[in-house]
Order: structure tokens, then sequence, then C-alpha cells
């Protein structure tokens, strides 16, 4: 832009010549591209480059100014879109479009990023665009990355206008789903599936369908986002979509989880069937899933839980009844109904309760509300208040406490917050009343809360009053009464009603001080508490004559017509009790008469016609004189009323029978008015959902269910839960694939699966039968076992109750060493495999894609997940990608054992259709490989012989109590990688923790180093250099290695002084050619070494180090981690330590020392029913102490 | 679930429109301007509205609309808190949230948006992983690319979002490593005319300000960590190491974060700083009132009570203040009928007094209430519940950051009943 064309204004009537100068521009423009297409690459530029600019000189001449037209600048643009309806804003913006056309053309990219800026600041105006359509979606191959996002932007926008077109733009979609980076998938398929087009629905199933099997779990996650797209697009969709989400819902990611339950929500929330399998795993994800996951999350399992487990609050409910009679009394009228109502539940559930058990909680339910707790301790108010209504659904009445604190302490948040917040506060306080009294000041009202927020923390108070706070409450409703806000005073006096007739005590008192307000000089307070007044009166008028009396003072000076209205009713209808009075104030009201509101008339009327009945002698004539007054009103319903009074009340000869009864008509005994919360019932909507809040059942709520009335019968629900377990998981895992995923997947997801079990015997060989996972799943069958064992004989307290464990503990024991032979039996069917694996690592890389894409897929899987352990061993989630790989095979053969066969019949054919495709799948497989991003850590391979291991590990580890497969010495040979074969030009160098001593010095951690030279060369001089290190580390190089020959490898031994701590060595690895720098830093259960010790011994030790030297953990063991054998394979695999015998069967010890300083470390894990269990940790170390409480902690919870 | 999204300015346009699933026409929000006028004040507008074909959740911020179209069942709160982050992310993009600056930045707020959401279920909300893929604007990239016609857009593809620690970007370098805590204690208290305690209670809150290269893990522990009652923690925090040893532990964000935020037991009396000796009247006649205000020191442990300001809404029939101040400035807003007096520094040997008449329109009757008294204040390096921060550790990095924490007395919402 050029300042003379700023200066420059657009003439109304030079638009026309524009247009046609523009005309010839485009012409020119034409012949001006053909020799772009030249070969010639500076002419092209001088082109490019010459063209926008000339254009404009070109324009601006012919048009004798432009500037409009141009705009091209901040200030242009902005200048028409603030015209309005103007006579040239149509033509002009017809004159931009084109402008930006021409820049959508051009070969520059910065023109047409400030073309595509302004297109999306247009559209953000709400400013229609649609005509650049064509032009745009050209730009959608862009290779500019910045506007290839701005035409995403404007695709997804206009694309449902102009379907065709937007046509033009699938191949690239199509294109991006196939790129190799994962990010460019996921965001391929977002876009894909966020145009509305119907043509491309077989498209985007496919798509979606392909994307739910890939590898990377972002990609996934975008899957799961797009099923919803998709289902509202067309919901004809719909069953294969179901098919895909329970696939995605079977993914083990913390990433996945929250976007496909959501998916789930949107398709097919009826389709509770579907979370019975990934019940447990969700519950254990929970915590890690993104915080707008776990609100969706959390709301779908509080409908679920619903269905599926016993209402915790059946016992209490009756004694609540029982003993609350007493509090019932100050319900006034209400008492009546309710008590009907209730002594009806109470004899239903009293006859429920005679013929059931105790209550005994489902462990399951018990997960549920264990998992979810910590999350009441979010930032994020949704997942807090999602946690406070699963505990006010679910959980028995004892527990429900917990949730207050965290909802008071949303208080603070924002109004909008609170506002909400209150709304559900006010529901809970009706039915939970004691959960919220601790907390009765932090609904105190400030003078500067949004009146919104004012009158519902008084709704909150007057549901918390009772006989205990009344005085406090009252006290402080005083001080709102002085408020400014009237509204909000209104509010308060109606409170004040309601505290009273709800608490007998308290009724006089409130009512003396309403009267007080009667005096008060703002007359909407008068008149509200006239209102409120009337209707306590109602309740025992007897006693309150003097009130009545002075209210009919007030007729003379009150002017709010309700409030007139309201006296002059309360007159009428205990005319009785003030009988002096009455007929006195119906002549002053004649007097007035024509001069009242019509809602005052109407009582006027009413007033003569009861007066008439009771007291005709004093009042016949006042009566006839304001019935004849009203016969002449403007008001028809006032003529109406007086006309129909008159028959009724006046006796003639054509009255009927009617009026005979007219004294029973109108002094007829009326019930109080019910004064009750707004909020009563309200419960019956999901709290914190729209529904509750608008208290009206909005699209897409899903009713909260009942609970099960009858109680089904625990253990059989167990069982059938089993078995639904163990065939869905036979579907997911084996059969089902071939049955419900496209053929094009179908092989894929089955060969991988082919793949992985057969690498499985290779993990399992090296990490013993427990591996560092477990999945939430496939523990079905060792704890359900134990479960129904149990379920039986818990008391019914409610909470996790003792029980004597020892059948369904064997029980469980059997079933594990039933697996465990299998597994090995697999192990030595397939232990050939490993072999090749490994040497395929050595392959070249160029090799390695073209013949094993999907072996290198596999083990890049493996990697990333180890790698995500590695780096943050504390956090519990890395336990779940890892599982994915051996589930399958677990889930396998839980089918196997149990010989479930549902899906049966359909294997076969399946199974040959699978096969079939094999080769075309792995074609395609191809397409989207992913060249593996260098993995940190690489599953152990093969080189060292496991016998001499064990042989090795013989010799250090005499202890005889120990079974041999107790100590899982391959685990320990776990190893991490050094050097990656690409940054070490072909040379990858392993090391991992040999767990030998180290026999040059014993106070040194012996670190197994492997080199591997898959470079074409051979490499010399292998040595290391320059350590260096923290004060105190030493390291004890290992000898150089002269020459290492291509394709060779070599292993050598060196010895690191850690000095007890984590931190890391660095030092120089060098060849004759390079230097590389690397660093090894040890898990902390590497930094020490067996110790023996009796029983006695370590008892002895153990009391020495109490207090800040001992750490005790509560855990809850993964399930496969149930038996003795487990627990310490896992601890052994964790540290390196040796196990202490022990008399005790509920305890493993084990017992070490520090490499340098031999400080003890000393574990104890103590089991307790039901996979809880105890670990101790003593070290005189601390840190060491505490880091290693993590280890074990995270290799037996998973 | 959210379906779009308009923002609207203080006087009802709207200037921003954002679609996530079919367009909704802006005409919806005529549903919404008529309960903005029932309202009478902004924040009175009821934040979820019920209409034939939508529901509308909005919230108020720096005197915007955030006004966002549901259309089926969705947690009111899961909306209002996305809607505040959206607007916590302008703020942290552009130093605030205002129309000008999303009207300047139209096409980054866009993109922003368009992140933040797929399909209407929030998919990217943590800000640093948002930066990498949209760079916040800066003076010095904003001239460099209207010269180069460069780029906001992030080259580098977001990898935070795959990682299982989504709120830290990777590969984080400074030269000097430095982390500093805030802890910021505010006094939620209402006095009453005599100044005894109605209702009191501390709400702390940890900002910090990380700056360290790579992946540190941090655990900070506290002296007396019982004193917590209530909790809240940034997703990074460990909540099991929190159960277990009542220590902070955690791989911090890049940069400014809230850590955590507190409440402190109510058992333990709550120190209230300062006391107020306040007389406001008004007359039967004559259309006046008087004021007398003084306020003084009380348990400040010794510090001085600083930033001192009392901000009062007065009734509605008083029309001018006639008001002369020993210290500090006032002012009366007759349009917004708001008296603020700025007292400054606290002096204990020279308490500060406000005093003078008040005017009221003539013919009004005599106010009945009596107008509260807003306290605002701070005591620099006190936190006034006692709490102290033992010390910081750092695992899983070899540098030495530098460390330092700040304590911050405030009053919350401190309100005295006259």
């Amino acid at each position: 832009m050029t300042p003379m064309q700023k200066l420059l204004q657009l003439p109304v009537n030079a638009v026309n010549m524009v247009k046609t100068v523009q005309s010839q521009v485009q012409g020119f423009q034409e012949e001006a591209k053909s020799p772009v297409l030249t070969p010639d690459g500076g002419q092209q530029t001088w082109y490019n480059a010459l063209q926008p600019d000339e254009l404009r000189q070109l324009r601006s001449a012919g048009g004798g100014g432009l500037g409009g037209g141009g705009g091209a600048g901040d200030q242009e643009e902005r200048a028409p879109l603030e015209e309005g309806g103007g006579i040239t804003s149509g033509q002009t913006q017809l004159l931009r479009h084109d402008d930006l056309k021409e820049m959508l053309d051009s070969n520059k990219d910065s023109l047409k990023l400030e073309a595509m800026k302004r297109i999306v600041a247009m559209i953000a105006r709400g400013k229609n665009a649609s005509d650049l359509f064509p032009a745009v979606v050209k730009n959608v191959a862009c290779k500019n990355i910045e506007v290839k996002k701005l035409v995403y932007v404007y695709l997804v926008r206009y694309a449902e206008e102009q379907q065709d077109l937007a046509l033009l733009s699938i191949s690239t979609f199509q294109r991006g789903l196939k790129d190799p980076n994962q990010l460019i998938r996921a965001s391929a398929l977002r876009v894909l599936s966020s145009i509305r087009v119907t043509i491309i629905v077989p498209i985007m199933m496919l798509a979606i369908k392909e994307a739910a099997s890939d590898m990377s779990p972002y990609v996934r996650k975008t899957a799961a986002h797009a099923i919803p797209k998709l289902y509202s697009l067309d919901p004809e969709q719909k069953d294969q979509l179901i098919e895909v989400i329970e696939k995605l819902l079977a993914d083990k990611t913390t990433l996945v989880a929250g976007s496909v339950v959501m998916a789930f929500e949107e398709v097919c929330p009826e389709r509770i069937d579907l979370i019975h399998k990934n019940y447990r795993k969700l519950c254990n994800l929970l915590i890690d899933v993104e915080e707008w996951g776990q609100v969706v999350i959390i709301n779908m399992l509080t409908r679920y839980a619903r269905t599926q487990f016993l209402n915790p609050n059946v016992n209490e409910s009756l004694l609540e009844e029982g003993g609350g009679g007493g509090e019932k009394t100050f319900y006034g009228s209400e008492e009546e109904d309710e008590e009907d109502v209730e002594d009806k539940e109470t004899k239903v559930e009293a006859a429920a309760m005679a013929k059931r058990k105790p209550y005994v909680m489902d462990p399951d339910h018990r997960l549920l509300l264990r998992n979810t707790k910590p999350l009441l301790q979010s930032r994020n108010a949704a997942v807090v208040m999602a946690v406070a209504q699963l505990y006010f659904h679910l959980a028995p009445k004892a527990e429900v406490g917990v949730i207050a604190k965290a909802l008071v302490r949303l208080l603070r948040s924002h109004s909008e917050v609170q506002f909400v917040v209150l709304q559900n506060v006010a529901t809970m306080t009706i039915k939970r009343r004691g959960m919220f009294e601790p907390y009765l000041k932090s609904f105190y009202i400030r003078s500067t809360d949004p009146t919104q927020i004012k009158v519902l923390k008084l709704e909150v108070l007057t549901n918390l009053a009772n006989e205990t706070n009344i005085s406090t409450i009252l006290r402080e409703f005083q001080t709102y009464i002085k408020s400014m806000d009237k509204d909000f005073v209104a509010a308060t006096i109606q409170a004040i009603g309601r505290c009273a007739t709800n608490i007998g005590e308290v009724r006089d008192t409130c009512l003396n001080g309403l009267v007080q307000l009667l005096s008060n000089r703002d007359e909407l307070v008068v008149a509200e508490s006239v209102v409120v007044i009337k209707k306590l009166l109602q309740m025992q008028p007897e006693k309150h004559s003097d009130i009545i009396k002075h209210m009919a003072k007030l007729t003379d000076n009150i002017q709010v017509p309700m409030a007139r209205a309201s006296i002059l009713w309360l007159i009428g209808e205990y005319c009785e009790h003030v009988p002096k009075i009455a007929p006195d104030v119906l002549r002053k009201m004649a007097k007035s008469f024509t001069n009242e509101e019509d809602i005052v008339k109407l009582q006027i009327i009413n007033l003569a016609a009861k007066l008439y009945l009771t007291n005709s002698k004093q009042t016949k004539l006042l009566t006839q004189y304001v019935l004849n007054l009203a016969k002449y009103d403007q008001n028809y319903d006032i003529r109406d009323r007086a006309r129909f009074i008159r028959q009724l009340i006046v006796p003639t000869d054509k009255s009927g029978a009617l009026s005979k009864y007219a004294k029973k008509l109108f002094l007829a005994l009326k019930p109080a008015p019910i004064l009750e919360s707004p909020f009563k019932d309200r419960d019956h909507f999901q709290l914190g959902s729209l529904s509750h809040l608008l208290n009206a059942k909005t699209g897409g709520y899903q009713e909260l269910p009942d609970w099960p009335e009858s109680a089904p019968d625990p253990s059989v629900r167990n069982v059938e839960q089993e078995e639904v377990i163990s065939t869905g998981e036979g579907r997911i895992g084996l059969l089902g694939d071939w049955r419900e995923v496209p053929e094009w997947t179908k092989c894929s997801s089955r060969e991988k699966r082919k793949e992985k079990k057969v690498e499985k015997p290779f993990y399992s060989d090296s990490e013993g039968e427990s591996g560092p996972t477990e999945s939430a799943d496939s523990e079905s069958d060792s704890a359900s076992g134990s479960e129904s064992g149990s379920g039986s004989e818990e008391s019914g307290s409610g909470s996790e109750s003792e029980e004597s464990e020892d059948g369904s503990e064997s029980e469980a024991d059997e079933e594990d060493e039933e697996e465990e032979k299998e597994k090995k039996k697999k192990k030595k069917r397939a232990s050939i495999k490993p072999v090749q694996q490994s040497e395929s690592e050595q392959s070249s890389e160029e090799e390695e894609e073209r013949n094993s894409g999907k072996k290198s897929k596999q083990r890049k899987s493996d990697s990333e997940s180890e790698s995500e352990s590695d780096e943050e061993d504390s956090e519990s989630e890395s336990s779940q990608s890892e599982a994915e790989s051996e589930d399958s095979e677990s889930e396998a053969e839980v089918k196997k054992k149990k010989k479930v066969t549902p899906a049966k019949p359909t294997c076969k054919p399946a199974k040959k259709e699978g096969k079939k495709e094999k080769k075309e799948m792995s074609l395609l497989d191809l397409d989207d490989f992913e060249p593996a991003p260098s993995p940190q850590v690489t599953p152990v391979s093969t080189f060292l012989s496991n016998s001499l291991v064990t042989d090795l590990e013989g010799l250090s580890l005499t202890d005889s109590v120990l079974a041999p497969a107790t100590i899982a010495p391959s685990s320990a040979m776990k190893s991490y990688e050094l050097l990656h074969r690409i940054t070490g030009e072909g040379l990858s160098v392993e090391y991992c923790f040999s767990r030998q001593p180290f026999s040059p010095d014993p106070h040194m951690v012996a670190v197994q180093v492997q080199f591997t030279n898959s470079a074409g060369s051979e490499a010399k001089n292998l040595h290391m250099e320059e350590t260096k290190l923290q004060s105190g580390m030493r390291v004890k190089e290992f000898p150089e290695i002269e020459v290492l020959p291509a394709g060779e490898t070599a292993t050598v031994v060196m010895g690191i002084d850690f000095c007890d701590s984590t931190q890391a060595a660095n030092f120089q690895l060098c060849t004759h050619t390079r230097k590389f720098f690397v660093s090894i830093q040890p898990p902390v259960g590497e930094l020490m070494t067996p110790a023996f010790m009796t029983e006695n011994e370590f008892k002895k030790e153990q009391g020495q180090l109490m207090g800040m030297n001992e750490i005790t953990e509560r855990l809850k063991l993964g399930d496969r981690c149930q038996s003795d054998h487990a627990i310490v394979q896992r601890v052994a695999a964790a540290a390196n330590l040796s196990r202490v015998p022990c008399g005790s069967d509920k305890e493993c010890r084990f017992a070490g020392r520090t490499v340098t300083s031999g400080s003890l470390v000393l574990v104890t894990v103590a089991t307790r029913e039901e996979g809880a269990a105890q670990l101790t940790v003593n070290c005189e170390k601390m840190v060491i102490g505490t880091m290693l409480v993590k280890d074990v902690l995270l290799a037996l919870t998973q | 679930m959210i379906h779009s999204l308009f923002l609207i300015n203080h006087s009802g346009d709207i200037f921003l429109e954002k679609h996530w699933k079919s367009v909704v026409s802006r005409s919806v929000c005529d549903y919404f301007f008529e309960a903005r006028e029932n309202a009478g004040s902004p924040e009175n507008v009821p934040p979820v509205l019920q209409t034939p074909h939508h529901y509308l959740i909005s919230i108020y911020r720096d005197r915007l609309f955030f006004l966002s179209a549901v259309q089926t069942e969705v947690p009111p709160l899961f909306v209002i808190e996305f809607l505040h982050r959206v607007a916590e992310m302008f703020q942290d993009y552009f130093g605030e949230c205002s129309e000008v600056v999303i009207k300047d930045n139209v096409v980054i707020v866009y993109e922003l948006l368009e992140e933040m959401l797929d399909n209407g279920f929030p998919l990217a909300t943590e800000s640093n992983v948002l930066k990498e893929m949209i760079r916040p604007p800066t003076i010095l990239r904003s001239v460099v690319n209207t010269l180069t016609g460069g780029s906001y857009i992030g080259e580098t593809l977001p990898m935070g979002q795959l990682s299982t620690i989504p709120w830290r970007r990777s590969g984080v370098k400074y030269t000097n490593n430095e982390a500093y805590f805030d802890v910021i204690e505010e006094i939620d208290a209402i006095l009453d005319k005599s100044g005894t305690t109605v209702f009191a209670e501390i709400q702390g809150v940890i900002e910090a300000c990380i700056k360290l290269s790579g992946m540190p893990d941090l655990t900070l522990s506290f002296m007396n960590p019982r004193l917590l009652d209530d909790v809240s923690f940034h997703p990074c925090v460990r909540f099991k190491r929190w159960e277990s040893e009542r220590v902070l532990s955690f791989i911090p964000p890049d940069g400014n974060f809230t850590l955590m935020t507190y409440h402190v037991s109510t058992q333990n009396l709550v120190a209230i700083p300062v006391y107020v000796k306040q007389s406001i009247g008004f007359f039967e006649s004559g259309s006046c009132g008087r004021l007398d205000l003084t306020v003084g020191p009380k348990q400040t442990m010794g510090k001085t009570v600083e930033g001192m300001m009392i901000t009062i809404h007065m009734p509605t029939a008083v029309l001018s203040a006639n008001l002369t101040a020993t210290q500090g400035s006032h002012t009366y807003n007759p349009i917004t009928k708001v008296l603020v007096w700025d007292v400054g520094k606290l002096n204990p040997q020279k308490l500060p007094n406000l005093r003078g008449s008040l005017s009221l329109q003539s013919g009004a009757p005599k106010p009945e209430e009596n107008p509260s008294l807003n306290i605002n204040l701070k005591i620099q390096q006190l936190a006034i519940s006692g709490i102290k921060v033992n010390r910081l550790d750092m695992y899983g990095e070899k540098y030495k950051p530098f460390k330092g924490v700040k304590y911050v007395t405030k009053a919350g919402r401190f309100q005295v009943r006259t």
C-alpha cells in the first residue's frame, strides 16, 4: 500500500469506471500469466514482485482514486464495514472481493496470507464471504502452513453452502490422512470431518475407522472427536459409529478416554452395556485424563453406577426416617403430606429390607467413589461440580459430606460459577442439610453481590435454618432488610416467612419482626411484609387478632395494591376476630372505592360479602353501596363479580339453592399456603446439569435412572459382568475385529496383534509373568473371584469392611498360576522370534523400512510407551500405554480359558477373509508408516543369553528361600539407550544394570555397555573421555575396544559410583572419528545391592529406622500382582533387593544396602484384603527412600 | 456441546462470532439483549437463558459478554469455565482482554478459538500448547511481520499436545534459571457496625513464575501444612504426594501459573489487620448527612499496612459529598454513587480521618440504610495465616536455580457494615 493510495478516496460515481477497468485488468492479468508459466525462474519472480503493485497503479490511474476499492490497508478495510447500508457498500464489497481474489490468485504467499487474514476477519465479524469460495479453495494445497490453516478455517465455515466446490478440497485431506506426521494426519481428519457435506459421508466414515486404529493416540483422539460430527451429519451411520466407539472405548490412553466418552454420550448414551468392560479402566484412568474429559466421564459414570449398583443409603434412609420424625414437626402443614409419602416409602423399604441382606457396597462402586475423590481438588469448577454431583447421587450418606468444602470453595470464583454452584447447593441443602451447616457463614451476603447471587444465597440460608442456628440467621436477615437492593429485601422478607413456617419456635419472633416492618418507610417492604404476614396468620389466626387490628390501621397509609388487597382479605377472612373494626374498614373502603386499583376493588367486594354474611345488621347498607358502585365499574371483571355476589348473598325469590350455602362458600376453612423452596424435588434431575438449572428437561438430557429396585445378587452380577467382559474382550481382541472393522483395517489390526502375540513371550521372558504392566480389564477374573467369594461375608458397614480372604485369595492364586503356565507354554512356542527382532534392529534403516514396516511400528510403540514411563516414573498414567501391548494377549487368554464362545461361529469365515487381505494391507500400511522417532529406550534385546545372567545371578544370590521364579533377573536387564544408531552414525550403544557386584570397586554400580556397529565400516578405538561428574561421583572406565567390525557387537562393563544419588554420569564416548556426549542415569532401584538377613535382624534394623526414615504408603495392588509371586517379582524388578524370609504370608520383606554408603534399605509390603496393601520403606537416606517408594508403588499398582 | 460463540461489547454490538458446527444466526442474541435490558446491571444477567431453539450461556468479564449458544444438555459450569478460560487466554496473549485488542488481533483470536474447541468440545486449553501453535503477538514481531509479511503461526508442530504433561513445552532453555513463588493471602471478612467479626476467613493462592530449563521436577514443602484446610491444585501437582506427605511435587509449566489455592481452616481465629471507626448518618430534615471515618491498624504483626482504600456505595439519594481527609485523596462519583477514599500507607501515630457532610437530593426521604464499606489493603512480607514455605527442591536437572518466595496479605472481600 503506497501512501498515495491511502490518501485517495473512492468517489461514488467512480465505481462503475473502476469495474470496467478491473475487467481490463483481469484480462491483462491473464495475459501476464502466460509468461509466468515459462520455466525462466528469473522472469517469474519479477512478475510476481511487480504484479500487485502494477495492478494497483493501473487501477488507481483508471479509477481516479481507489482507496476503498483497493482495500489493501487496514484503514480502508474497516471503513466499508462500518458503512452499513450505504449505496456504495454492496459495490465496494464486490470490488474488495475482486481484489481479494486477485491476491489469492497471486503466487506470493505473503499476498495470499494477507488476503486470507482479511477474509477470516470478515468471517469473524459475521460478514458474508461465500462468493470467494472458488478462489479460496484453490489454495487448500498451498505449501505455506499459515495460509493453509486459514483456508481450513474458511472451508469449515462455508463448505456447507458450497458443497460441490468443497469437494475439490477433499483429495488434499485424503492425502493428509496418509502423512507420516501424526499431527498432520490428525489435522487433516479434523478438517475433513468438520466439512458438513453429505456426499463425503462414506469418505469420512473410512477415515474415522482408519484413524481409530492409528498408532498415534492423538490421531485416535481426533477420530473420537470426528464421530459426533459424522453422526450429526448422517445419523444413519449410527451402527457403524458405535462399532468405532466400542473400539475406542477399549483404548488405554488418557488422551483418548475423554473424547471417546464424549462421542459415546452424543451418539449412543443408551448403550450402557458398552461401558461394562471399560468401567474399571475408566475409573483408574480418570485422574490423568484432561479436565474436560473428566467432566464428561464422571457424568457418564454417575448414570452408569445408578444402573449397576445398589442404593448405598437404603439402611440409612430407614434409620433416618425413624429419627427424622422429630425434625419433621417443624414442617408445619407440609407435615401431613410428606409424612404420608414417607410412611409409604418406609413401608416399602422396610419390606424390602426384610428380604434383603445387609447392604454391602460393590467394590466397583467403591472404586468409583475413591478414584473421583481427589478430583474435588481440581482447579476446574466443572470438574469439582461433576464429582460433587456424583457423590450426591451415589455415595453413602456418611461420605457425601466431603463435597461441601469443595463446593464452598467455588463460591469464591466468578459470579457465573457462583450462580450455578449455589443453585446446586440449594437443591442439596433440602435433602442433606447437615452437610452445609458448618459452612453457614460462607453463605452470608455481601452488599456487593449481584442480586441473583444474593437471592440464591438467601435460599440456601433459609434451607439451612434450624432451631439451633435460626437466631443467627434471623439476625443476619435483619441487616439484609436494610439493604438498598429492594428486590433483595423482598426476597429476605419471604425468606423470613419461610423460616417462620418451618421453625415453630421462632414464628412469633418472626411475626413480630415483620409487624415492625409494617412501619417501614419503604412501601415495597411493607407490602411484602403484609403478604408474608397474611400467609403466616393463616396458620393460627385466633392468636393474632391484635396484629390484624394493627394491619387494619395500615390501610390508611399503605398504597401498594397487593398489600391493601392482602389486608382486606385478612380482615374479611377473620372478621369474627375483629368484629368492631371490620365494618369500619369497609366503610372507609367504600368511600375510596372508585379510586382503588382493580385488585383492591375485588377484595373490597369480597370483604363486603363476608361481612354481610356474618354481620348483616351493621353492614347491609354498606355492602349494597359497594355492590352498586361495582355494578358501574369500568372493569368487566368487577362488574361480573358484583353481579355474582349479589345473587349469591342477597336472598331473593329467584335465587336458588346456592344462596343457602353462601356462608359455607365464603367462609370455608382455607388451608394455609405452603411456603416451600422452589428447589424442592429438583434433585430428580442430575445435579450440575443444564436441565437441573432450568428445572426443565433439555434436549439430549439423559434421565438419571433410579437405583435398581430389587437387590440384584452381587455375585450373580459379578459373574454376569465377567461374562460380558470376557466375551466383549474376545470380540475386541480377536474375533470381533474381523466382524466389525472394515476390510482394510481388519488386516492391519490382525497383523499387529499377531505380531504382539509373537513378541509377547519375548517380553514376558524378560520380565517374568507380571511385567511392569497390568490392564485394568484383565483383572476381572482374579478380582471377581475374590469378590464373589467375599461378598456374602462382608458386614453391612458400607465402607470397605474387613473380611477373611483366605479362600478367595488362594483361588486367585491358582488362577494366576494357571495363567502363568499358559504363558510359559506360549513363550516356548515363540521363542525363536526375538532373535529375528534383534537382527532387524541391526539391519540398515532403509531395509527395515521396506521390509519390516510393521515390525518397526510395533517396536516404536513399545519404545514410546517405555520412554514415557521413563520420563516421569511417578506418573501412573504411563502404565496405561504400556499395558497396551500386553493386553490383547491376556484378553485372548481369558477368552480361551473361559471357553466362552458366543462369537465363535463368525470366527472361521472371518479368519479366512483376514488372511486373504493380509497382503493388501501391508501395502497400505507402508503408506502411513512413520519413521520411528529416536527411542530413548528399546526393549531389551537378547544379545545376552538369559542363561548366563541367571547363572551369574545364582552366584550372588544364594538365598535358598527364594524360588527361582521370584527373582526376575532378566527384568533387571532392562536396557537403556546410550547412543542411538542414527546419531551415532551407525554405532548404537545400549547399557543396562547387570546387578553384579563390580569387582574392582565394591562401591560402584556395574553398568554393562553393549556396542553395536551397524554402520558400513568398522569402528575403532572405542573409549570414553572427559567424564563430567557431580562432586563425589567416580567412574571406572571400561577398557578400550580397539576395533569393532561392521555388524558386530561388543560388550564391556564399567563401574560408576553414583554416590547414592540419581544424578546422571556424563561423559564422552569416542571413536576414532567422532565424540558423542552421553549420560547414564540410574533408576533408584539400581543404586543398591541385595543384603541378606534373617527375620529377626530385619525387625531389629527396621526398629532403628523409624520416624523420619520410614515412609509408608497405602496402595491398591494391581490386579495381576495380588499373589506373593507377583509382588516379589515386581519389587525385585524395581529394585535390586533380596527377599527376607518371613513368617507371615501377608508380608513380603526385602532388604538391601546402597552401593556407595552401604545404608540399609528395607522394604515391607503387607497385603490386606481386596488387593489393598501397605508399602513401608525404611532407609537412612530419605531421598533414596522416597524415590524408591515411588518406583515400587508404580511397579505394584500397575 | 458449545455450538457458537458471540463476543458482545458493553453497548450491545456483536463484534465477533465463531461457529463450531452449523452457523447459528446472530439473531439468537436478541433474547440475550432482552434479558440484559431486564436485568439492569450487567452482573445481573442470568448466566443461562432458555430460548426456543438454543440455550444461551454467558459470562460477563472485562466489560465484555462472552455468549455461547448450545443446543443440547451440557453441564453449564463446563461452558462457563471454558468461557473464562478463553478470556484468560486472551489476557495471556494480548495483555488485556478488551474489544479493541480482540478486534486488532482478530485473526489470532479466530485461530485460537479454532484450536481450543473441536466440534464444541475443548481440545487444547493449555496456554503452553497453544503458544507453540500460535505465537502471541509482541511489538517486535508485529513490526517485523508488517515489514516482511511474516507469520504468527508457529512453524513447529505442537508436540506438547501429544505428551503426557501437556502443560509444559519441551526444550525450554534459560540462561538464568529462576523459580519465584508469591504466596498471596486474602482476608474475606464481614465486620458489623461495632467492629466485631461476623465472618472471616483466609483464602490463599500461590502464584508461581518458573523459568527453568529442561524438565525440572520440583518439590515444595511447607513448615506448617496443617494450616491448610482445603486446597485446589494446578493439574501438574501430584495429588498422591500431597495426600501422603503434604508436599507439592510437580513438573511446572513454563512461565506464570497458579500453583495452588488454599483455604485456611476457620478454627484459627483470623487476625483482622485494621479497624474502622465510622459514623455515617442522615438527618431527618435538611437533606443532608454526615460522615466520619477513622481507620487504624489492629493486628498487623508489626508490618505496615499499605494501599489502604475504602470504597463506599452510597444510597442513590446522595448527590454530592463535601469531605476533608487528613491523609490520602478521596473522590465521589455522583453517577455511580461511589465514594472512594485512597488512604495509602497507614500511619499508626497519626490515624487517617475522613469527615464532612453529604448532601442529599432535596425532597427525597432519608435513606433507610447505611452503606457498607469495602476495604482494600495490602501488607507486604506477611502471610496472615502464618503459612511458611519450608524449602524447594529440584530433581531431574543439574543446574542450580535461583529461588525466591514472597508473601503478601491483601484484603479480599472485606466489608464493614454500618
